[in-house]
């Protein structure tokens, strides 16, 4: 299926949800809601670098805050729409991205995620001697009560953006797949030096990864302190972001765009249930066993388990 | 001469730390050309081979493709230049297809904005059928034959469109018909006009092969020319055999 016919179809897919949800009228729904479409944004971006191109990224709450504090900076100078700062908190984690990828791509293996953890630490250090976005005190944003445009709840239209941007980021992730690009990542997974042999540009192609992924990376996390209301190094830089945009890829599968999808979904709505019923703290508890018995049951994820069964 | 060489090598050295692995390699290669490359194990063939391809990086020397210095040039690029070749294990793209692994050469190194059309479908099939792969397209390459994983190795670097092959020990570890079977089709692909520089220990191929012979011993070029009269070269000999 082409993207073109692809796109009205998950337009609809993200209408229905949104619409369902609107239905149920229950304003847990988004609030809850959103931290899972967050996730299937930042599962969606870790995978264009990490599942496409075999590049593990552990710096996920480094692109996720600095589109966050962008908006937090933002917030303090001149307010701008929040679709706005989304745009602005890409190109940033993007830039940040491109300028990563540059200075570690030359290392393999584990030396990269290493790399990017640091690069996560760096960050959170800068931020924290920031004192204009609040430094180690955090930072208030004062939402307002309504939302615009479709009225209702403010968490209900940041609910939309962060649909919308699923739409996005899941048609980017489809078009990189069924496209040249696709192929060169995958080259670029499998065996670098075979794929320079046949003519892929591994450099370049390894920039656009780490490029697009911190930039969706940022834009999911530009709407954050508007939800949170009050963003603190602490949480924005939580390690819960690195570990979680693993996970869900590697439970979902990391091969097919749909993977990051299941995984989000699953992982994300279990740890909001658990949060409420259980006990906050045994998230992490949560996502590390669930993330044993697949590696145990299911080494490929849920993609690699069906298609498993469909040969 | 030169001046119609398809590959021009001069005054080549390469060092890993006080390592001498070439010293002042002279070599060149005429279009149309099957030039056998041989050396015993560590004589730097595959360093050689790494240093045209723009996998390793030379100190000394330069290489001229096509009259073009090579310089600066990254791997892809001399591969889209029309300079391919083939590793000494096979490496294929473990999670892509025979057919897809082949495909990767045509998008990238032959139309720069290429696109997967029936075009390159069509292309792909055509050089997996030229190696004898043609019912194993839809195959995952961990699922090939020793031999079969060697042929889609050359498939795939004959993808690519090359002027120059290195096929780098295509044949070691194949049985003797296997052996011919690999021959037999680095003839076939010398013949439709890619010029071939084979690297082999299998003698019995080499002399079958080349048109002339070049002796690597020690990082440095001790024999070329004639295959006949380079193995009678009491240099050579005396490389081989010892005292």
């Amino acid at each position: 299926m082409r993207t073109a016919r692809f796109l009205p179809l998950i337009l609809l897919v993200a209408a229905l949800v949104f619409g369902v949800a609107r239905a149920i009228d229950n304003s847990y729904v988004f609030f809850a809601g959103y931290v899972v479409l967050q996730y299937i944004v930042l599962a969606i971006a870790w995978n264009i670098l990490g599942g496409y191109t075999g590049y593990v990224n552990f710096g996920t709450p480094a692109f996720l805050a600095i589109g966050a504090y962008a908006s937090v900076a933002l917030y303090k100078i001149v307010p701008l729409p929040i679709p706005l700062l989304m745009l602005i908190g890409g190109v940033l984690s993007g830039i940040v991205g491109l300028g990563t990828g540059y200075l570690t791509l030359r290392l393999r293996g584990a030396f990269f995620s290493i790399a990017t953890l640091a690069l996560s630490v760096v960050v959170q250090t800068l931020v924290t001697n920031w004192d204009f976005v609040g430094g180690s005190r955090g930072a208030y944003i004062i939402r307002p009560m309504a939302a615009p445009l479709i009225g209702g709840g403010y968490i209900d239209y940041l609910c939309l953006l962060m649909l919308l941007l699923v739409v996005l980021s899941v048609v980017i992730a489809r078009a990189i797949e069924h496209s040249k690009l696709g192929y060169g990542f995958a080259t670029i997974r499998d065996d670098e030096a075979a794929a320079e042999a046949s003519g892929v540009p591994t450099l370049r192609l390894k920039l656009m990864a780490t490029t697009l992924s911190g930039a969706l990376m940022g834009m999911a996390g530009a709407p954050l302190p508007y939800y949170v209301t009050y963003l603190d190094p602490a949480s924005g830089f939580s390690l819960t972001y690195a570990v979680n945009a693993i996970a869900m890829p590697l439970i979902g599968g990391t091969a097919s765009w749909i993977g990051p999808i299941l995984g989000a979904v699953i992982l994300g709505t279990v740890q909001q249930l658990v949060t409420v019923t259980i006990s906050s703290a045994a998230n992490l508890l949560i996502v590390g066993l669930i993330l044993v018995g697949f590696v145990i049951v299911a080494p490929n994820g849920i993609v690699g388990l069906v298609r498993g069964w469909r040969r | 001469m030169s001046d119609t060489a398809l590959l021009q090598v001069r005054g080549l050295g390469k060092r890993f730390g006080g390592f001498v692995a070439l010293e002042a390699i002279d070599l060149v290669v005429l279009p149309g050309e099957r030039v056998g490359l041989i050396g015993p194990n560590g004589s730097g063939k595959s360093t050689l081979v790494n240093c045209l391809c723009g996998t390793l990086r030379h100190e000394l020397g330069t290489v001229r493709f096509e009259g073009r210095d090579l310089a600066g040039l990254k791997a892809h690029e001399r591969t889209r230049l029309g300079l391919a070749r083939s590793f000494q294990l096979p490496r294929p793209f473990g999670s892509l297809t025979v057919a897809e692994n082949v495909l990767v050469p045509i998008l990238y190194a032959v139309q720069a904005r290429g696109h997967h059309t029936a075009e390159t479908d069509a292309r792909c099939a055509e050089l997996l059928g030229m190696v004898g792969l043609a019912d194993k397209s839809r195959k995952l390459p961990r699922d090939l034959t020793q031999i079969e994983m060697r042929k889609l190795e050359l498939a795939r670097a004959m993808a690519s469109e090359p002027r120059l092959l290195i096929a780098d020990e295509a044949m070691a570890g194949l049985s003797h018909g296997e052996v011919d079977d690999i021959l037999a089709l680095l003839i076939r692909m010398n013949e439709g006009g890619v010029t071939v520089i084979m690297i082999e220990h299998i003698m019995r191929a080499v002399l079958h092969f080349s048109q002339r012979l070049v002796v690597l011993v020690a990082g440095r070029k001790i024999a070329d020319g004639n295959p006949q009269e380079v193995v009678r070269n009491p240099e050579v000999e005396r490389a081989y055999l010892g005292e």
